[in-house]
């Protein structure tokens, strides 16, 4: 019987709002068409567009009239908004509103697709119409509306490429029909797989970004009609190709890289940012991408416990710092950009956080186009965010200025239906007032606000016991004393500051009373003033960490005198040389050189060499493994170089200055390298070589075969198969690029695209290696393919061929001493570089380790005591040899006149123990000085107390806090994999 | 007959790639060297010295220009160095072979308390690793279990011997302990907030440790039923014949671990691993607790720290006077043991002078270990267990050794590596 009242209530709502169309059988068919009259009031058309005093008419969900003269006819039902402000309501365009969540697939990791008829990748989605799954959610909606929302652009959030979305007006009381705005509001990606397939490609970002590449370019070829079979994820993406691109990234790093995705297919993304973006403005800024940004801010670190407050990070704190003045500083860098309530816990905390952005210097003009204008134009809808003529009629009505923390937000009107949020009617009635019951006076004190306002009684001195509500404009009040109950119900006078009503006393008798006021309550707009003189925000620096640069070094001109040169040169070691660094460049080699206004450095007893150079390294990015195929030449590490990662700076407090950065080792064909400098504080762009070598990193041995699975299934598991691997990659490489040279249409595929590369000879292969079997066999595919391997890195059993080796002319870059840490290496020795030298083969010492790769002049010591190279020779290990390898040898390695002037100032002989760095220079900028590391070190302390300090004021002010968070570092080998 | 010719191929080869250094006979001849500079391992040195032995004792430590007679064999070592015998503390050589070969692992038992539980007997003597070790200097180690609350008792060998009893030096020496952390983090892949707090189990964790500790102090008044095996392997720190090797970090952990061990009357307590140390060197003199160090070859845990942070640590700690050595428990440690003289080296060039920076890896190690009465230093009447090196022994370049003694004996400084390395030269040689 309930659930039929239930569903008779429903229906009745339905009818009411029924489509003109519709048949009815429960009555006669009525149509509401009410004009609503809003008058007098501050109207806000469009954030720039304020009419002071003006009427808003709305009929049929639209806004029919708006300005200082309207007409207002006989039949609206006006409304005087005297002193009140009518803005439009706001639009989110990033929402799961009414979408469940997907669920996890909790079963294993699988390579294959799960669904068929669609793209090869489960994650890969842009089929998903959520409109099925759809289900107005009355709660979060109310929620919505009482933030001030009137619009929401919805859709699931599960996998890379996600499918359409749907632009809702958040209307109660209407059918579908009428909220569903826009049915394809849009097409959403991110880098995050779907969780409702546990297919594990790809499972790095560079795999995603690759990923994604592909997918384009297929359905490109598929839209061409160019396949045999459906697919209709891809049909759905070309016909989401014109539809508005949203990518929701996790910090600023990534939105670089989707929208360097974007733009490598001409397809602008909005980027849903992480509210990081301050971090590096410029780099945001030359995107020229609209931007949705949470309002999402972290609290204080509760920082009372000095121990553990000792182990937070200066970038986890002053992330608390800066991250209010994200919106602000974005809008003062004029990037295009709404704000959404995507990430916020409670819908609640919006206003709070936006408040203190305000706070933090963000315009309130600016936010109101973020939450309007800026919204419906990124959406393409000019007919929301704006109160003019013909528009959607979605409007809040305030007491004052929107953002204004003391504004109370009275109707939210969606379509022209009106949802009340607090009660217009209810006057603000806060103040003292003088109360006079059966002859005895009381004193009232009226706080709060709307229908919370709350009263506490007083006579005399004393306390009495009371009771107080206010709504519906009626009073009642009980006041519990010694000689019993008395009650009163009454309402405010009419244009007065006063009260009167009927008291009941114990016995039932009935009187009058009255309340006049005393005094208003105090002013707040003192206390607002007051808060905004507070914001204390610390410097951003380059990266955002503790020993990040506040200002970039700049290319100087250095002259370092009387200094002992290793050139690892036919010159060997020059004795009291001078060295002349200019415009970036090895300038001049020699004695008593000079130059005008150059910095110069007195080198005596120390030791200038070129700056070392890393073959193998992991650092400085944010992916090293693409594991999820057993081949992968379709990613690169160039995607996802992370300038931000303190290691940079570690290893230039070492003397490395470029490093080789490898894909790991998870698979045979693994992804193509990032050659970098270590330029600490420019972006990963400013830090990849220019003309930047080709390298892939290929593997081989007991990571690719999966040896420490306790079920591989993946092919291959062993060494045999490797070899076929190689053989099936290339003969279709092969086949490709034939087809490709034909002249003849083919689908574009990046992975056989890389590896043709590698039969034309264009780009270079650097192969994790390990016993003499598998090396062999590797330069004999290679040699049947008819090119060659370029280095075989780790090649720890390298001595053993060595001479195949030099004949195939590959060159080896290995551990000085590293073995014993598995069964492929228990046959290593740290005399293998000095064999492989011997016998002619070009040696490398590598890190392959964080660590190690700060210090990698004793590595290269290491082959004098191992071996008896001599001290050229080993430093050449670390040098020039890497830089041959790395094809980099006319640029660096070497101190040569006309080279770039990436030197390193040792305090010491450098391959001895006791050496350390004093200054290391890349193309001319010292990005390590010891001095100024000690400086920074100073610093570092001293803005940590200065932000504790901050956030115990915060504590002690009532704000909340969070427990203490440590960052661990992230270590990277060749078997790291990501999640 | 294939077969066997097969069988016997297989093994002749095995054998010749397997064939472990066969140690080194006793000394019967008296051995003298001069003219090297000696570092003597307490923070002197002397040049174009004289150093002396026999029967596998020291008999002689002085100048070479002191007119005394020669005994034995005179070794002519001009431009040389001689070192007394590097020692690894917290080693766990011969506890495994190979890292990712779980059937070559001995290093980790069950259980959490497990003091009953000694080393000496999965030592390994013949590991490929262990002779290793002694092309660059490091002749002894400590050999710690791993794992656990206690891990179980460590004991420190010589590493030129044919079995585990042979390589013995020290047996049962310590007992070792993992100190629990004071902080946990939330478990991110239930959803947990994944920020580290104060753990509020740690208390309970101490509470356990104290209470093991009084139990087994109560069991060994006596008077018991039945055998408790655990507790009475715990008898020695008691009466002091053992010490508690205390491995923890931070500063709140190093300060419960010495304080509640102490209260509870453990005699010698060594704090190992010790990240933090550096704020509690008061309490580590008072108590006279000796610090064994992480390798200084590996990262400052926070970004924040300075890139020197693990080299300078040692500085830092002999400088408010505590006794500092160099532990190897750690990533790839075994094989990396053998570096050792670097790390030595590494605290140098970051402010330790030289010989004291020795002193580290020789009797402050010996100290610690409770061994410096017999070795540690080249003092008369201690072990002749020494080497000599081409150069200085805590840098690469002068890390070549020529010659090396355990307790006199005259030891091979071949490994499976020089073998490689010969047979592969000679390969291309002959070619």
């Amino acid at each position: 019987m309930r659930k039929l009242l239930f569903l008779l209530f429903f229906l009745s709502l339905s009818v009411s709002y029924a489509q003109d169309y519709f048949p009815t059988d429960k009555g006669v068919k009525t149509t509401k068409n009410t004009t609503f009259a809003f008058t007098n009031a501050t109207i806000y058309v469009t954030p720039t567009d304020v009419i002071k005093k003006g009427t808003l008419l709305i009929k049929d969900g639209k806004v029919v009239g708006v300005g200082r003269s309207v007409k207002i006819p006989e039949n609206a039902i006006t409304t005087d908004l005297e002193g009140k402000n009518i803005y439009p309501s706001f639009i989110d365009l990033y929402s799961d509103f009414g979408i469940a969540k997907p669920k996890n697939n909790r079963s294993g990791d699988q390579y294959e697709a799960n669904r068929s008829g669609y793209y090869w990748n489960d994650h890969i989605r842009p089929d998903i119409n959520p409109l099925g799954d759809f289900k107005f959610d009355s709660r979060k909606a109310k929620e919505m509306i009482n933030a001030g929302f009137g619009v929401v652009n919805t859709h699931m959030h599960d996998g890379i490429i996600r499918g359409n979305g749907l632009l809702i007006a958040l209307n109660p009381n209407a059918s579908d029909a009428y909220r569903l705005l826009n049915e394809n509001s849009g097409q959403f990606l991110s880098f995050n797989k779907s969780v409702t397939s546990r297919q594990s490609y790809p499972n790095s970002r560079m795999g995603a970004m690759a990923l994604l590449r592909q997918t384009y370019l297929d359905a490109d070829w598929y839209a061409k009609g160019n396949m045999n079979n459906k697919d209709l994820a891809l049909e759905a993406l070309n016909k989401n190709k014109n539809l508005v691109q949203f990518f929701e990234v996790g910090n600023w790093l990534d939105a670089t890289r989707a929208d360097k995705v974007g733009d490598e297919f001409n397809i602008q993304y909005t980027i849903i940012g992480a509210g990081d973006e301050y971090e590096r403005i410029a780099d945001i800024k030359a995107l020229n991408a609209s931007f949705i940004i949470p309002v999402n801010f972290t609290n204080a670190f509760d920082v009372s416990n000095p121990l553990l407050a000792r182990q937070i990070s200066l970038r986890d704190m002053r992330k608390w710092n800066q991250e209010p003045s994200n919106l602000s500083v974005l809008a003062k860098n004029n990037i295009n950009f709404a704000l959404t309530t995507h990430g916020l816990k409670s819908v609640k905390s919006f206003h709070k956080n936006l408040q203190k952005a305000i706070k933090y210097g963000f315009d309130e003009e600016k936010a109101l186009a973020a939450l309007t204008t800026i919204p419906a134009s990124i959406i393409g809808n000019s007919e929301i965010g704006n109160l003019k003529e013909g528009s959607v009629a979605n409007f809040l009505i305030t007491s004052g200025d929107v953002f204004d923390s003391s504004t109370t937000l009275y109707e939210n009107w969606v379509q022209g239906q009106k949802n009340v949020i607090n009660d217009m009617t209810i006057r603000d009635i806060t103040g003292e007032y003088s109360l006079s019951v059966n002859n005895k006076s009381y004193k009232v004190t009226i706080t709060g606000s709307g229908a919370k306002q709350k009263a506490s009684i007083t006579q005399g001195d004393d306390k009495v016991k009371s009771t107080f509500s206010y709504s519906n404009e009626w009073i009642s009040m009980t006041l519990n004393e010694k000689s019993g109950y008395t009650r009163l119900i009454g309402k405010v006078i009419n244009d007065s500051n006063g009260m009167e009503g009927t008291a009941f006393d114990t016995e039932g008798n009935e009187s009058k009373w009255t309340a006049s006021m005393l005094m208003r309550k105090e002013d707040k707009k003192s206390r607002k003033k007051k808060e905004m003189s507070t914001v204390e925000v610390v410097p951003v620096s380059y990266p955002n960490l503790g020993f990040g640069n506040f200002s970039q070094p700049k290319t100087e001109t250095i002259l370092i005198k009387n200094v002992t040169v290793w050139t690892s040169e036919e010159a060997g070691i020059l004795k009291n040389t001078d060295v002349l660094l200019k415009d970036g460049k090895i300038a001049e080699i020699g004695n008593n050189l000079s130059a005008r206004r150059a910095t110069v450095i007195d080198g005596t007893g120390k030791h200038l060499t070129a700056g070392i150079i890393d073959e193998h390294s992991h650092i400085a990015a944010s992916a090293i493994n693409e594991g999820g195929q057993n081949s992968s030449a379709e990613v690169t590490i160039e995607d996802v170089v992370d300038p931000t990662d303190i290691n940079i700076y570690r290893n230039i407090s070492g003397g490395t200055t470029t490093s080789q950065i490898l894909h790991g080792s998870a698979n045979p064909i693994g992804g193509r390298s990032a050659i970098i400098k270590l330029k600490w504080g420019e972006n990963a762009d400013e830090m990849i070589y220019e003309n930047t070598p080709k390298f892939i990193k290929f593997a081989l041995g007991e990571n690719v075969k999966q040896s420490r699975y306790s079920n591989g299934t993946r092919f291959p598991q062993t060494r045999m198969g490797v070899e076929q691997l190689f053989i099936d990659y290339f003969t279709r490489a092969k086949e490709y690029d034939a087809l490709k040279k034909s002249g003849k249409p083919y689908r574009k595929d990046i992975e056989l695209d890389v590896l043709a590369e590698i039969l034309n000879k264009e780009r270079f292969i650097s192969c994790h290696s390990y016993v003499q079997s598998e090396i062999n066999m590797l330069m004999k595919v290679a040699e049947k393919f008819d090119f060659n391997i370029n280095t075989f890195t780790h090649i720890l059993e390298g001595y053993k061929v060595a001479d195949k080796m030099a004949k195939h002319g590959v060159g080896g870059s290995t551990f000085s001493d590293w073995w014993a840490y598995k069964y492929e290496v228990i046959d290593a020795i740290p005399y293998n570089a000095a064999i492989m030298h011997n016998v002619g083969v070009t040696v490398a010492i590598n890190s392959d380790d964080r660590e190690m790769s700060r210090r990698l002049n004793q590595e290269a010591a290491k082959t004098m005591k191992y071996g008896g190279l001599s001290e050229i020779d080993a430093w050449n290990t670390v040098t020039i040899n890497p830089a041959k390898l790395l094809h980099i040898d006319d640029r660096v390695g070497s101190i040569k006149e006309g080279k770039d002037a990436d030197v390193v100032l040792w305090s010491d002989y450098p391959m001895s123990i006791y050496a350390k760095v004093e200054k290391t220079i890349i193309e001319g900028k010292v990005f390590f000085d010891r001095q100024e590391d000690l400086k920074k070190r100073k610093a570092i302390t001293q803005e940590k107390s200065r932000l504790i300090n901050m956030m115990l004021q915060e504590k002690l002010g009532g704000g909340k806090t969070i427990p203490p968070m440590i960052r661990k570092d992230r270590d990277f080998h060749c078997d790291t994999l990501e999640e | 007959m294939k077969n066997l010719l097969y069988s016997l191929l297989f093994f002749f080869v095995i054998a010749n790639i397997n064939a472990q250094q066969t140690p080194a006979n006793k000394q019967t001849t008296a051995i003298s060297i001069e003219g090297a500079t000696a570092h003597l391992g307490n923070g002197k040195v002397i040049e174009n010295s004289l150093i002396m032995f026999s029967d596998g004792k020291i008999t002689f430590v002085g100048s070479a220009m002191q007119r005394i007679a020669r005994l034995g064999t005179v070794i002519k070592a001009e431009g040389k160095h001689i070192y007394p015998g590097f020692i690894a503390v917290n080693a766990s050589l011969g506890l495994a072979e190979i890292d990712a070969v779980k059937a070559t692992l001995d290093y980790d038992e069950i259980g959490s308390m497990n003091p009953h539980v000694r080393s000496i007997i999965a030592y390994n003597a013949e590991s490929k690793v262990v002779e290793s070790m002694r092309p660059n200097g490091v002749l002894m180690a400590q050999i710690t279990p791993r794992g656990g609350v206690i891990s179980g008792t460590s004991s420190v060998v010589q590493l030129d011997a044919w079995n585990w009893e042979d390589a013995t030096f020290k047996v049962d020496d310590a007992i070792h302990m993992n100190w629990p952390g004071s902080f946990t983090r939330g478990r991110w892949w239930l959803g947990e907030d994944p920020a580290l707090k104060a753990d509020p189990k740690y208390a309970d964790y101490v509470e356990n440790i104290k209470s093991y500790l009084a139990n087994a102090k109560l069991y060994l008044k006596g008077n018991n039923d039945k055998k408790h095996l655990p507790f009475e392997a715990t008898k020695g720190l008691f009466d002091g014949s053992q010490k508690l090797f205390i491995h923890a970090n931070g500063q709140k952990e190093l300060t419960d671990a010495v304080t509640v061990t102490k209260d509870l009357g453990v005699k010698n307590v060594v704090i190992v691993n010790a990240e933090g140390a550096e704020s509690i060197t008061d309490l580590l003199v008072k108590h006279n607790v000796g610090v064994v160090l992480q390798r200084p070859h590996r990262n400052p845990n926070s970004e924040d720290d300075a890139y020197d942070y693990t080299y300078t640590i040692a500085k830092t700690l002999v400088d408010k006077g505590v006794t500092v050595a160099i532990g190897m428990e750690g990533q790839m440690e075994r094989m990396n043991t053998r570096n050792l003289p670097f790390y030595a080296g590494t605290f140098s060039a970051h402010g330790l002078d030289k010989e004291v920076a020795l002193q580290l890896i020789t009797s402050n190690a010996a100290n610690i270990l409770g061994i410096n009465d017999k070795v540690g230093t080249l003092e008369v009447g201690k072990d002749a267990t020494l080497f000599i090196s081409e150069g200085d022994a805590l840098d690469m370049k002068g890390n070549i050794i020529n010659k090396a003694y355990i307790q006199g004996r005259d030891i091979s400084l071949e490994t499976h590596h020089t073998k490689l390395w010969k047979r592969y030269s000679n390969k291309y040689k002959s070619k």
